[in-house]
């Protein structure tokens, strides 16, 4: 047995295909994006080498800061509406309430359906003259506050955060319940008979215990964010004139529209970056936390 | 120690309350997609935007499902999504054994790389793939290898860990009666690894079987079209037709649907559980 587990042909049949397939179609690509971010090149003519160029140039478009800024207004929201939302349901719903399942499936399905769909139904609730919202505003008497939501600059990135909550609260709440179901149900008991009313058991006892869970859906949401784009690209397509514009939006037009692949790699390779220093200080912070 | 009682049971009714407006909040959008793909245009416009449709128009899904292809489109995305799950589970359960029992050098090497794979995004290769995959664009292919390329780190993270805690007794019976390392993989690895292989699958089915930004970018011949971009290419064609619009958007959420009802409980474990581990 020993010396079937160190056969050399057997390894190589196990491990070759997944690798080989991970390093050519994730792994190597992004070298490759690194390589390109360092172009000047639109697809079709010859390529020329401008080393930094593109980064000089990223950092100095205002739509480019427009682009990041917008994700960064929408990370925020993301963690500070969005996860706070989810946890007072998670709470609510792991204290134990008539029908928990049926409320946690129910909170859920938006989850499961495609962003494309989500987005598309969205536009038809947006609908300046038919939509869900301007209706309803106009049936609680408040049509002053009618307006096109998607089509005005000051609400369009608002009005595409707020699908973006609809359709993950339920994957956070997911998250934190469960988390929050893994506590030793000895522990919680312990509080109550302490005299801890159940808010105070959520506030003291529960959250203090998953940290880990709560880090991770910060995270997730922040990065989320971060990448946006199948949302943003249907409901409003970054407009009106880049009000809703988000960074991987701007590169998907600079490399199928204007052709700019090399300032487009230079957006994908920044996106990375980015994510990865966001990771890191909400990891750094969270320790802080925890060893407090 | 009566009214506290009271106390506790009006806060009970509250709570109630807020949850069945969050559950109306959650569910009424999609209540509302489904109403509204039984109107005509004219019930519509004229007024019935919310309630009932008063004729129920089942006509629009027979014409949305031939007139837009969706047939088509829903076939693709079966055989995208089912070839994606497919090579997913197989190629990371192989590695998976490699990097867990097989003894070599630089498993750990290996299952590093594997792991990189997590901090990478999709938008990253956009454009290297469109350039490196010039001769395979519009086929099936330009969606499932970086689809399986990009689930398959996910994967490999959650069967290591379960394989760890596998014990090895019966893959050593196994082998002591004669059977060689690609039989005991087949027979005993993978029936042992079944509650997690469908952990990824669900994972892998519901992030390729929604993926849109390579979907919209690498195939755009009517043949190979997944039912995302399909849908999207439905809403600019008929964007005035409401009805079609909405029996074409519900008839793309039915699949998905289905699976959940049958599967909430396994859905909501995997996401979790991905979640952790990621």
């Amino acid at each position: 047995m020993e010396r079937a587990l160190r056969d050399k042909k057997a390894i190589c049949f196990f491990v070759l295909p997944a690798l080989a397939w991970f390093c050519a179609i994730a792994l190597i690509p992004v070298f490759q994006s690194a390589g390109y971010s360092l172009l000047d090149w639109d697809g079709i003519r010859e390529a020329k080498f401008i080393g930094i160029d593109n980064y000089i140039e990223m950092f100095q478009d205002p739509l480019f800061f427009k682009a990041v800024w917008n994700s960064f207004l929408l990370a925020a929201a993301s963690v500070f509406i969005q996860l706070p939302i989810s946890m007072v349901l998670a709470l609510v719903l792991a204290g134990g309430v008539k029908g928990e399942n049926f409320y946690r499936n129910a909170f859920f399905v938006p989850v499961i359906i495609s962003g494309t769909i989500i987005a598309h139904l969205w536009l038809k609730i947006y609908h300046p003259s038919y939509g869900l919202l301007n209706l309803g505003l106009e049936a609680i008497g408040l049509e002053t506050w009618q307006r096109e939501w998607l089509g005005d600059g000051n609400t369009a990135l608002a009005a595409c955060f707020v699908p973006m909550v609809w359709q993950y609260i339920g994957y956070h709440m997911l998250l934190f319940y469960s988390a929050a179901k893994s506590i030793s149900p000895e522990i919680i008991e312990a509080a109550q008979v302490d005299g801890a009313t159940k808010f105070q058991t959520s506030c003291k006892v529960i959250i203090p215990m998953i940290i880990p869970m709560i880090k991770a859906c910060v995270i997730f949401a922040i990065i989320g964010s971060l990448k946006s784009f199948d949302l943003i690209y249907i409901l409003t397509n970054g407009g009106p004139v880049h009000a809703s514009e988000v960074p991987s939006l701007l590169m998907y037009k600079k490399i199928f529209i204007t052709n700019e692949y090399g300032y487009a790699s230079a957006i994908a390779i920044f996106i990375i970056v980015e994510c990865l220093l966001f990771t890191f200080i909400v990891q750094k912070v969270f320790n802080r936390l925890q060893k407090e | 120690m009566k009214r506290k009682k009271e106390k506790r049971k009006r806060a009970g009714r509250i709570t109630a309350f807020c949850l069945i407006i969050v559950t109306i909040i959650q569910l009424f959008p999609l209540y509302w997609m489904f109403t509204f793909s039984l109107k005509s245009n004219k019930e519509i416009f004229g007024g019935n935007i919310i309630g009932l449709p008063e004729n129920w128009e089942w006509n629009n899904y027979v014409k949305i499902f031939e007139k837009a292809h969706l047939g088509r489109y829903l076939f693709n995305s079966v055989v995208v999504t089912g070839l994606t799950i497919a090579f997913t589970l197989v190629l990371s359960a192989m590695a998976t054994y490699a990097i867990v029992r097989l003894k070599w050098k630089l498993s750990k090497l290996v299952y590093f790389i594997f792991l990189t794979g997590m901090m990478l995004s999709i938008h990253a290769v956009l454009l290297p793939l469109f350039v490196n995959m010039k001769p395979i664009l519009d086929t099936y292919w330009a969606l499932i290898l970086p689809y399986v390329a990009f689930a398959m780190p996910t994967a490999i993270l959650l069967m290591v860990g379960t394989l760890e805690s596998l014990p090895k007794e019966l893959e050593e019976a196994a082998f002591i009666d004669g059977a060689n390392i690609y039989r005991v993989f087949w027979q005993i690895i993978m029936p042992l690894m079944k509650p997690i292989l469908s952990t990824v699958a669900i994972l892998t089915f519901l992030s390729s079987w929604n993926e849109m930004m390579l979907a919209i970018a690498f195939v755009s011949g009517e043949k190979y079209k997944t039912i995302t971009v399909g849908v999207n290419d439905m809403v600019g064609k008929y964007s005035t037709k409401w009805g079609l619009i909405g029996a074409g958007l519900t008839i793309a959420t039915i699949p998905t649907l289905v699976l959940y009802v049958f599967l909430s409980k396994n859905i909501q474990k995997s996401l979790a559980m991905g979640a952790v581990k990621g």
